[in-house]
């Protein structure tokens, strides 16, 4: 075992932002799999438009803490959340809340490209469909072709929109999953390792569009990749074994973190 | 060393190929025989020797008062017209027992034929109309061959007498073969010549609509709320392994069940086939919701996520994304439980269905009985020319299950075409 495990507690960095830029906050999280903690009283702000890379091992809770954002861990039966997270200071957790809601205010896209079985327009209209978002056919289109466009991806498939979404590329595909995500115009995008199942192409211009999608969305990434981290993120936060070890400004991070694991894992000594 | 297994390894698999390979070949040869036996017995059933008769149709006999009153023309003695006719080619039979036998180269059934032609037409009466009469089985079945001349008289069904008048009418071209629409059009009857499934054939058409329109909504719905909306706990695991229970239960179980339930405590009506469909759907409830929940988690979880995650309902995500996938593996689970239901005989004989129903069922509340249990009535029949009906009726059955496995490849691959 790693000789500094017995120092992981406080979360050390800069977890917290100072008073209005945090479009999230996530105070005192814990999250238990029946009997197994996975997260471990975290507590942490994300700033508003702007990329937040979680880093980490595999299975230090990374992926867990970014699916109680939008709550996708109550599909879970086994899985308990305590503590408050905050999207504007207001608890998601709060009984009144409306998950359905949340989720068209926290859009995601996971690891696996997932489209529909469906046509390439349809994966995208379906969100603002079952929202109502548009009134109309024309309006509906309008909302298809701009997230198309944002998600970059308008100029490679506008000849076979109606063609289906699985039969394109995976970065493509993963393109489809962010236009799909931004077409019900969420204000926090979570991103689930997107480049994992991708090749270096691919993943460079999945990291542009995360660049110019910053703009207008808050946007959480989890990703296993440290230079990808540094490259797209602003703000970086270090998980290991549930704990939030490590929160600060990326650059701090990659050039001078604070505790040795952060470090060790940066510097590819363990991980 | 490494080579000398290879080779045993390489022997090892060439056995199991082998075997895998014979028993197929097996299998497919006793299907090949089973479909043999049942096509060279039945094929036969399809046409049915018919005699040519020239009919005068006397007023005298037929309507004496000349009012065209119906219950006068039904109640007419038609077969006196018929046998009159018969003496009428073979003016040298004389005595009394010759008549009688004379009289029976025809089924009784010709004068009902002729009735229902004066029925539908009376202004024919008067005139001498030739009309094609079924003959008796026993003529049928020398026709055909089954019977054998070769056979000495005394251990033969048809006389030599007999065999005399039919070889005069085969030389007038008064006697042969033709299609047998009988078999087709009519419901059950004791004599052969007269029988057919069309009563059956309904009675299964009606009894499947109920089976599935009840089971396939049903047995989808069941899935749907166990596999995603049900809490795993001790009480979903009971219903579970008692779904999975109910699977293997012995048919004519459910029969009594139904005969319990349905007849006696809500007092539906005996041998109808809405009791029967009922019957058969808790017989294939089980099947269904097995396929079904199987379909439902091969549907990979990334689809239930992506839908969830841009916002959409449990609901939607279920009615929009989810079932559509599932649903050709559903559609194969409902076909398999309504073939089953389809060849099924014995919870039908509890409600009783088995009964001796010579009309046609006009609706789901009228008595029948189904192909199965025709085909079950029948193999019990003494006749010889009920074998070849027997045989008849299980290449419609068959027919009617490869329509009904077609329907469902057809709708099968329609949905799949979705990508």
């Amino acid at each position: 075992m790693n000789p500094n495990f017995d120092d992981i507690g406080e979360t050390i960095g800069a977890p917290l932002l100072e008073n209005g830029s945090a479009k999230i906050n996530c105070n005192d999280v814990n999250v238990f799999y029946d009997d197994k903690h996975a997260i471990r009283k975290v507590s942490v702000d994300i700033g508003k438009n702007e990329v937040t890379a979680f880093i980490g091992p595999s299975g230090c809770g990374k992926s867990t803490f970014l699916r109680c954002i939008n709550r996708m861990n109550d599909t879970i039966t086994s899985c308990r959340v305590t503590g408050e997270v905050n999207i504007d200071n207001i608890n998601i957790y709060n009984n009144e809340l409306d998950v359905v809601l949340l989720r068209a205010r926290v859009g995601m896209v996971f690891q696996k490209p997932n489209p529909f079985p469906k046509s390439i327009y349809e994966n995208v209209a379906y969100g603002p469909k079952i929202h109502g978002l548009a009134q109309n056919k024309a309006e509906l289109d309008e909302i298809v072709y701009t997230s198309l466009e944002k998600a970059g991806l308008l100029e490679e498939v506008k000849d076979r929109i109606n063609q289906p979404g699985t039969g394109l590329s995976g970065g493509q595909q993963q393109r489809l999953c962010i236009a799909r995500a931004i077409a019900v115009h969420p204000e926090v995008i979570l991103m689930d390792e997107p480049c994992s199942a991708l090749d270096p192409i691919a993943t460079a211009k999945i990291e542009e569009l995360i660049d110019e999608l910053k703009q207008n969305y808050t946007i959480i990434i989890v990703t296993h990749s440290m230079q990808q981290a540094a490259r797209v993120s602003q703000r970086t936060a270090f998980f290991h074994l549930g704990y939030l070890v490590e929160c600060d400004d990326t650059k701090r991070i990659f050039t001078t973190p604070d505790h040795k694991l952060t470090q060790d894992y940066i510097t590819g000594r363990y991980g | 060393m490494i080579k000398n297994r290879l080779k045993r390894r390489y022997l090892f698999e060439k056995i199991f190929r082998f075997m895998g390979l014979s028993a197929v070949v097996t299998a497919l040869a006793m299907l090949a025989i089973l479909f043999l036996t049942i096509i060279s017995n039945g094929y036969s059933a399809f046409k049915q020797t018919y005699i040519r008769l020239t009919v005068t149709l006397d007023e005298e006999v037929i309507d004496p008062d000349g009012a065209r009153n119906p219950d006068t023309l039904s109640s007419a003695n038609y077969s006196g017209i018929v046998k009159k006719t018969l003496r009428k080619i073979f003016p040298d039979v004389k005595s009394r027992r010759d008549k009688r036998e004379l009289y029976s180269l025809v089924s009784q059934g010709a004068s009902f034929q002729l009735r229902d032609i004066i029925m539908d037409n009376p202004d024919i009466i008067g005139e001498t109309v030739t009309i094609w009469v079924p003959a008796d089985d026993d003529i049928d079945m020398l026709f055909k061959g089954y019977i054998k001349r070769s056979t000495p008289e005394n251990e033969r069904r048809v006389s030599d007498k007999k065999i005399a008048w039919i070889d005069v009418l085969l030389n007038e071209g008064a006697i042969k073969k033709r299609f047998n629409s009988t078999f087709f059009t009519s419901g059950d009857s004791r004599e052969p010549e007269l029988a057919g499934i069309y009563g059956a054939l309904k009675g299964s058409i009606y009894t499947m609509i109920v089976t599935l329109l009840l089971s396939f909504p049903l047995g989808v719905a069941t899935a749907v709320y166990l596999e995603e909306f049900a809490p795993v706990n001790r009480f979903t695991d009971i219903i579970e392994v008692n779904i999975n229970n109910l699977a293997a239960v012995p048919s004519i179980v459910f029969g009594l069940l139904g005969l319990t339930i349905f007849l006696s405590f809500f007092g539906l009506p005996r041998s109808a086939p809405v009791v029967g469909g009922l019957v058969l759907t808790l017989m294939t409830l089980p099947t269904v919701i097995i396929a079904s929940r199987a379909a439902l988690k091969s549907v990979p979880p990334s689809i239930r996520e992506a839908a969830l995650g841009v916002g959409a309902s449990k609901m939607q995500s279920v009615l929009h994304h989810v079932l559509p996938l599932a649903m050709p593996g559903m559609l194969t689970g409902t076909i398999i439980g309504m073939a089953r239901a389809l060849g099924e005989t014995a919870p039908l004989l509890m409600i009783g269905m088995v009964a001796f129903i010579v009309d046609i069922p006009k609706g789901f509340f009228d008595p029948s009985t189904v192909l199965p249990v025709q085909i079950y009535l029948w193999a019990d029949s003494p006749e010889r020319a009920f074998l070849e009906r027997t045989s008849a009726t299980i290449i419609v059955l068959l027919a009617f299950l490869i329509i009904m496995n077609a329907l469902a490849v057809v709708l099968r691959k329609k949905f799949e075409r979705r990508w």
